[in-house]
């Protein structure tokens, strides 16, 4: 197998590192992909041998929104990923086999790799009726998904379907569509978004590949990579939230100022992903930046969550220090009406200030937007 | 007599399971099954109509945003709402952003597998296939130092023993036909179009915040212009689109369209093979007046029956006879029973799984096979797709795709009947790409004159507040989709979605029998493709590919008695 792509343990060596580190990286690698210690010779030997980890990609119930995702990454871009980086030995939306062939290549590498190759899951599996709601080849989702779990390396559930279910999970849940961690019996890296972020997604596999560990996680199996964070906490539209500043209506006038969407029904505040920091496409922008508030759609039951144009009402935890861990999903409530009423009063004092300078700079002569008086001094409800 | 089992069809998006018979190296008959269900329709019901574009758009992340637009109008239909003229200029860029973006995935990372010899790729001459890019137009990626680069790195790859994605492809089948030089072009515009593709739809991710999904609004769009600030889509935002739409425009005209024609030059046998039904319908889209105008669509609307292009006829999503789905074959049950076929705003979304429990050798293809129902428009099934789309608009005398087409046909050499195939469709997806990007520069354009003009509204806002609905609306939302004609229905009570029911582009191509045995479009086009080798199922992907497939398929070959006489296993 020694060929001309240099395996890793040959890259590690170019780059410096001692054979103790790269034992030490499959080690890591063993204990993060939760395989019995008994395989870690296994892993030593991929790693040593094959040039590119194998990875295996299953299709269940989704709209391929996750695989359209990844292959707009920038950085690194997805043909050097799949050139250089990995094996994509298994890939239902670019693999150029089919049928029998395409099977053969799905049972190659599991037989071939054991414990040695990545399993990727986009889509969630439906329970109901002996699972004939999703069958590949005449096989259910669920037989396909057990048999490659059993012998994969690790197991990294793309996108909210594959995570928490997603939106054929959302009441009523016809077809009893169930998120991958509940039904293998190993842990799973979830990377939760709809879809997630190009850059996170190449990301927690670049993190894998090349660090050699997994990155460490929240306790819904999140890489706090990506996920230790509100979208609201990083918005740039934060100042505004903190001056009480709002879009009150859509393409109002605060709405062309990019005000603060809160009253609009964003879910920022309570919405744990990296939108506002790695932003979208090449760091482009993220839905609150183009004038829609964000709808959480990383959040598990988002699509249950009240409706999207309604705010949210207060909720606990409300400092940026605050993580997913400390907070949960519990918080997102959702309150008709009360629209005045929420959390921002220690920043209240603040608020003319700000909102002083920002009229001064955006239009010295005629401060236009009417401060939001009927928020009171001390801070209506918050606690 | 040979059965050949091919499951999964990749290259798609979705789950599609095929069955057909094949007779002296020729199909003879065949059935198409969707293998997957969710259930969107049953989620939406009682629902806010305006969160409904968020859902429905999750329908497809491949085609995304389709779903998204056809739904906003959708319930705009039904409350009466129209949308300020920035806002129809910003949904038409969106719209031809995607068209663009997913017609060249879908040529080069879809389908060009089907025409392309990798491997052959290896042992082309580079001065010659240099030589041979630089006839085809003046892309600058064309030294033979850059394809020698590009053969090493392949090389090199398929030296690694592993070849992931290319992993048992049909290399050196018999059906590849392009010379080795041309074969290595394809791979470098493959790696070319990954890499491009992810850059066009930018425009979607200034307008809408990102992409794959990016943001809908019922009204208008989301985002507000201000020529004045740093923080809405200003000048520096809107340079960027024009600079994305330039871009696109080169990349479609310089190596999509040329690498089309030079592909299909040497298939041109594809010219009379997949020809299937003979009805073609599209409900047009790109607005220029308003939706409630679609004489002035840039995509008309209508239908044709019997290739007869001297006569299109109306189409009217609001006409309860004209559109009807039907469950003769599909795993739903209506209170009115099997043979009934209903209007969508009358549509009943209620599981009735009567196949066999996985895990399963066949489908019962007597009885019901299939999760998708069955549209029929005047109850003849009607083929979807770029190819009706361009037929409707040639058939109408439309100055502007008359032109592309002609051009096309007469470079290639080939009758205006080519056009009814496998390679019809592949080109026609092409060249209505042509006029896509023609138009996005109109659009464009006009956009930037409303702004310079000072009309910066992009909502409208009147009928937003739920209180000003009535009691009771329906709506319907007529689109296209890339892959064909696309609608959505709804019924609105008190305030929220009594019923709501999609008619997707795939439902009509690869649905299954109607309630007389007639077949659909996939069936029916695979009626007389070839097979040259028994187990590599080449010629029939590359005319399910032909339509685009939003579902991923299996394909299975059997004898007309059902019964199993021999089964190839491909090693």
């Amino acid at each position: 197998m020694e060929k001309n792509v240099p395996s890793i343990w040959k890259a590690m060596e170019a780059k410096g590192y001692s054979r103790r580190e790269f034992m030490y990286f499959c080690g890591v690698a063993v204990a993060a992909a939760g395989i019995q210690s008994s395989a870690f010779g296994q892993v030593v030997e991929a790693f040593e041998k094959k040039a590119r980890p194998p990875v295996v990609w299953l299709h269940f119930q989704e709209c391929t929104c996750c695989s359209e995702s990844f292959i707009r990454s920038s950085h690194p871009i997805v043909a050097d990923i799949i050139f250089d980086t990995l094996s994509l030995d298994y890939t239902e939306t670019l693999q150029a086999a089919s049928g029998a062939q395409a099977e053969k290549c799905l049972q190659d590498t599991m037989k071939n790799n054991k414990g040695k190759y990545i399993l990727l899951v986009e889509g969630s599996v439906p329970m109901l009726n002996g699972g004939s709601c999703c069958t590949i080849g005449g096989r259910s989702a669920l037989e396909i998904l057990k048999e490659a779990a059993a012998d994969a390396a690790a197991v990294i559930a793309w996108g909210s379907c594959a995570s928490h279910g997603c939106i054929q999970a959302a009441k009523p849940n016809p077809t009893g569509a169930t998120p991958i961690h509940e039904l293998v019996n190993r842990p799973v890296i979830n990377v939760p978004g709809c879809p997630p972020i190009a850059e996170v997604m190449t990301g927690v596999v670049t993190h894998v590949l090349l660090y050699g560990k997994i990155p460490e996680l929240d306790s819904q199996g999140r890489p706090k990579e990506f996920y230790s964070r509100r979208v609201h906490d990083t918005c740039y539209r934060r100042p505004y939230y903190d001056a009480g500043l709002f879009v009150e209506s859509w393409d109002d006038d605060a709405a062309r100022k990019g005000y603060c969407l809160y009253k609009m029904g964003c879910r920022g505040p309570v919405t744990y992903n990296a939108c506002s920091v790695t932003k979208w496409n090449g760091n482009l922008s993220y839905p609150i930046q183009s004038g829609h508030g964000c709808i959480g759609c990383s959040e598990a039951e988002f699509w249950d969550n009240g409706p999207f144009y309604q705010h949210l009402s207060s909720f606990p935890g409300f400092g940026i220090e605050s993580t997913a861990d400390t907070i949960g999903a519990t918080a997102a409530g959702v309150t008709v009406g009360a629209v005045a009423l929420h959390a921002i009063s220690s920043n209240i004092r603040k608020r003319k200030i700000i909102q002083g300078n920002m009229e001064e700079s955006v239009s010295p002569n005629k401060p236009d937007h009417e401060i939001v008086e009927e928020v009171p001094e001390n801070g209506g409800d918050q606690s | 007599m040979t059965r050949i089992v091919v499951d999964p069809v990749t290259r798609i998006e979705g789950h599609l399971r095929i069955e057909a018979v094949v007779e002296g190296g020729k199909i003879t008959d065949a059935f198409s099954a969707g293998t997957m269900v969710r259930g969107i329709e049953k989620i939406l019901k009682g629902r806010d109509p305006r969160d409904a574009w968020a859902f429905v758009e999750r329908v497809c992340g491949v085609c995304t945003t389709v779903h998204a637009l056809a739904s906003v109008r959708t319930v705009e239909d039904a409350i009466g709402i129209s949308v300020p003229k920035n806002a129809e200029l910003v949904r038409n860029l969106m719209f031809c952003t995607q068209f663009i973006q997913d017609h060249v995935i879908h040529f080069y990372h879809l389908h060009a597998l089907d025409w392309v010899d990798v491997v052959s790729a290896l042992s082309a001459d580079p001065e010659e296939t240099s030589k041979i890019a630089r006839t085809l137009s003046n892309w600058p990626k064309t030294s033979p130092g850059y394809f020698s680069d590009l053969q090493k790195r392949l090389k090199a790859f398929v030296d690694s023993g592993q070849l992931g994605i290319f992993a048992n492809g049909y290399w050196g089948h018999p059906a590849f036909k392009l010379p080795k030089e041309v074969n290595l072009i394809g791979v470098a515009h493959y790696l070319e179009a990954l890499e491009w593709q992810k850059e066009v739809v930018k425009i979607h991710t200034i307008f809408g915040g990102k992409n794959p999904h990016p943001n809908y609004l019922v009204g208008g769009v989301p985002c507000s212009f201000n020529l004045e600030e740093v923080n809405a889509i200003n000048t520096e935002k809107l340079n960027f689109v024009a600079k994305l739409i330039n871009d696109a425009v080169d990349f479609v005209e310089k190596v999509y369209i040329p690498d089309l024609m030079a592909i299909a030059g040497f298939y041109k046998d594809w010219a009379a093979i997949g020809g299937g039904l003979s009805n073609y319908l599209a409900y047009g889209d790109l607005p220029t007046k308003g939706y409630a105008y679609p004489e002035y669509f840039k995509f008309q609307r209508g239908a044709i029956l019997d290739r007869d292009l001297t006569r299109v006829y109306d189409v009217n999503g609001k006409d309860e006879n004209e559109i009807k789905e039907y469950i003769a074959h599909s795993w739903y049950k209506y209170e009115g029973g099997d043979t009934v076929g209903l209007h969508p705003w009358k549509g009943e979304t209620e599981f009735n799984f009567t196949g066999p429990q996985p895990p399963y050798e066949q489908l019962n293809v007597e009885g019901k096979y299939s999760w998708l129902k069955t549209p029929r428009w005047k109850d003849n099934p009607m083929e979807v797709g770029p190819l009706a789309r361009l037929l409707v608009g040639y058939g109408k005398g439309n100055a502007e795709i008359k032109e592309v087409v002609d051009e096309a046909l007469k470079k290639l050499d080939v009758p205006v009947t080519a056009l009814f195939s496998t390679l019809g469709r592949t080109a026609a997806r092409g060249l209505e790409t042509r006029l896509i990007a023609r138009w996005i520069q109109e659009f464009f354009k006009e956009l930037q004159d409303n702004l310079k003009s000072g009309e910066m509204k992009t909502h409208n806002g009147e009928k937003w507040d739920p209180s000003t609905w009535p009691a009771e609306c329906e709506g319907v939302g007529l689109s296209e989709a890339p892959r064909g004609a696309l609608a959505h229905w709804i019924k609105i009570k008190d305030k929220k979605i009594e019923n709501y029911q999609l008619v997707v582009p795939s439902t009509w191509n690869a649905s299954p029998r109607d309630v007389n045995g007639k077949r659909s479009a996939y069936e029916e086009a695979l009626i007389g493709t070839p097979v040259a080798k028994e187990g590599e199922p080449l010629e029939i992907i590359r005319t399910i590919h032909s339509f685009d497939p939003c579902l991923a398929c299996a394909v299975h070959l059997y004898d007309p008695d059902g019964k199993h006489i021999h089964q190839v296993t491909v090693n």
